[in-house]
């Protein structure tokens, strides 16, 4: 992906919100591509929801600059901004039907009737939930409200739309499939979507690019894989996925360089104790305290004789727990799986 | 702990039974005194029934004008507590300001006041004022403790509807009056109904503020209480006690389905 060709619809610069003495985003910096699917992702409470809201135009920034396509915003408006929103709640209007619901945005901006019932189907179309119109919101199941909320957020054509947790109410299952269906509306109709979840997975299988926020502040952005495998702080490491954090003395005594390390669990690879090293690989050796079977793969706790533990998972290739509990174990991993983080919090 | 399935204990049963017939007894007595064939007395039971006192209270001029007045005021005291509490609830709901704890627990003040404070005050300003004591002396009375009804049931109705509605609507492009128009407005309509009616039948059969606001009018309640002063009226009046009780009884009754049904 060449950045520099693409045109950038949203650009917060030294973006700061403060409620009293709350930080709630702070000097937030970001810049997102015409029809990326980028994901703010982070705890509750890290800013990522009040983001949304100040591109969405709901909360003013206490300083700094938004742009929406190389223009201005702060102090627009949200009726004048060219973003649309789905909330965490759906926020449907309980007293209109969901032809009413998703026309709303034509209705307001008094697009003729006939043109708005087409339109509005093709919503529905898009949807999948066709013949649905007349319902009213409490007639539908979650999934059904959130498909209504994505129509009538889409219907006026916005060029970015912005996204508040909007699986966070639905079961697992349905989550899952919402989330495939999403992206690949977002793939149709090519418009950048901005989307805030607290969880790591669901960013790293929609996202084009994510922003780890943490404490109001960008932690990291990168791709899926980059923030996976390339944590860059110590809070990235460890929210994303799971992470064992080497430092100190310990961590120059295994990687060879001072520090502060992550390492991926599963990149770890459990060896018997005699077993040669080949070059470019890291080992330590120890004892293995606790095996938890997780079924698709086995999660081990070993603790090193330096006096640090490790966790390691293997995948239950072919016959499962191997490993028993309290027998002496090497470790070895690549060199590069040391990934350097900062040692902040 | 839900116990709907289980019927009450017959001792219950009874002290519910008495504490109805207390608070409603009277009520009987005004509704059964309204029909009796005599005069000046209360016998009971009454010797007859008659309905010849509905017929006597159409040719009393006076009656029809205390009605006629107790409507207007109560009319023109609702709107006028429409209007200013709706508004009222909007900006304590919206705005976060110092002394917004106060400044709503003002407007409530006036209800949980006795009357007689309210008529004392309002008085002693009009006369201030320099107004002259009359229809809008009163009107302006009722208003106070009208607009309360209001402002109470508008603002509850608005703390139960999400905040995000509201947005939605604003993102959606609606500007800031389509976004009453359209969703506000019906949100908070029950409510507002429900507030009116309420504040129409708290000024209908309002006396005590009334008689510090008023200057030579009688309405309603206080034609009703100068009549008692001639005992050969009796039945009439009992008459016009039917009026009121239906006046302001079937807008309770409204509002309270109003308010009862949830806006989901």
């Amino acid at each position: 992906m060449t950045s520099t060709t693409r045109t950038v619809a949203v650009k917060l610069s030294e973006v700061c919100r403060f409620f009293g003495d709350v930080k709630a985003v702070d000097h937030v910096n970001l810049e997102l591509f015409d029809g990326e699917f980028f994901s703010l992702l982070g705890p509750s409470g890290s800013g990522k929801t009040t983001c949304l809201r100040l591109i969405a135009g709901f909360e003013q920034p206490t300083s700094g600059s938004i742009q929406l396509h190389g223009v201005e915003v702060s102090g627009v408006p949200p009726y004048d901004r060219d973003v649309n929103t789905v909330f965490q709640d759906y926020a449907l209007f309980p007293h209109m039907n969901v032809g009413q619901n998703i026309g709303y945005g034509l209705m307001v901006k008094n697009v003729p009737k006939a043109e708005r019932e087409t339109r509005v189907q093709d919503m529905l179309d898009l949807v999948r939930l066709p013949g649905m119109a007349n319902r009213k919101p409490s007639q539908l199941s979650g999934g059904q409200r959130q498909r209504v909320a994505l129509a009538r957020a889409l219907i006026n054509h916005p060029r970015v739309l912005l996204l508040d947790e909007p699986l966070g109410a639905l079961d697992l299952k349905l989550r899952q499939e919402m989330q495939i269906e999403l992206k690949s509306i977002q793939q149709r109709i090519g418009i950048t979507f901005v989307f805030v979840t607290h969880d790591q997975e669901e960013a790293l299988t929609m996202s084009d690019r994510i922003a780890v926020f943490n404490l109001g502040k960008i932690e990291q952005i990168g791709t899926p894989s980059e923030i996976y495998e390339r944590p860059t702080t110590r809070f990235v490491a460890g929210f994303v996925g799971t992470s064992n954090i080497l430092s100190g003395k310990i961590a120059e005594i295994l990687t060879g360089s001072p520090g502060t390390f992550a390492i991926r669990p599963e990149k770890i690879r459990i060896v018997d104790v005699g077993a040669p090293l080949a070059d470019g690989m890291c080992s330590a050796e120890g004892k293995i305290r606790d095996v938890i079977y997780l079924g698709m793969h086995t999660r081990y706790l070993v603790e090193l004789e330096g006096g640090a533990d490790l966790t390691v998972v293997e995948q239950n290739l072919e016959t499962s727990a191997v490993n028993a509990r309290g027998s002496r174990v090497k470790l070895v991993w690549h060199t590069s799986s040391n990934r350097p983080i900062s040692a902040g919090a | 702990m839900m116990r709907s399935e289980t019927t009450a204990p017959l001792g219950l049963k009874i002290a519910t039974g008495m504490v109805l017939l207390f608070l409603h007894f009277p009520l009987l007595i005004v509704v059964l005194y309204a029909f009796t064939t005599e005069e000046a007395s209360f016998t009971f039971p009454p010797p007859g029934l008659t309905t010849q006192w509905f017929g006597e209270i159409l040719d009393r001029q006076d009656f029809w004008e205390a009605l006629g007045l107790s409507l207007r005021i109560a009319v023109v005291a609702t709107l006028i507590a429409l209007i200013l509490g709706t508004i009222t609830a909007a900006a304590i709901y919206r705005s976060k300001f110092f002394g917004r704890e106060a400044f709503s627990l003002m407007v409530i003040l006036p209800i949980a006041l006795p009357g007689i404070v309210t008529g004392i005050a309002l008085r002693s300003a009009i006369g201030l004022s320099g107004l002259t004591f009359g229809y809008w002396t009163i009107v302006i009375g009722h208003a106070t403790f009208c607009v309360v009804t209001v402002y109470n049931n508008v603002i509850a109705r608005l703390r139960r509807t999400s905040q995000s509605q509201i947005e939605a609507s604003m993102d959606l492009g609606a500007s800031t009056f389509q976004t009453f128009r359209y969703i506000i407005l019906p949100n908070i309509a029950t409510a507002l109904l429900a507030g009116g009616m309420l504040a129409f039948a708290l000024s209908f059969d309002e006396i005590i503020v009334t008689t510090f606001t008023a200057g030579q009018q009688q309405t309603l309640p206080i034609w009703i209480f100068s009549q008692l002063s001639r005992p050969r009226d009796r039945p009439v009046t009992n008459v016009a006690a039917l009026f009121v009780i239906a006046a302001t009884f079937i807008p309770i009754l409204i509002a309270y389905r109003f308010t009862r049904d949830t806006v989901e």
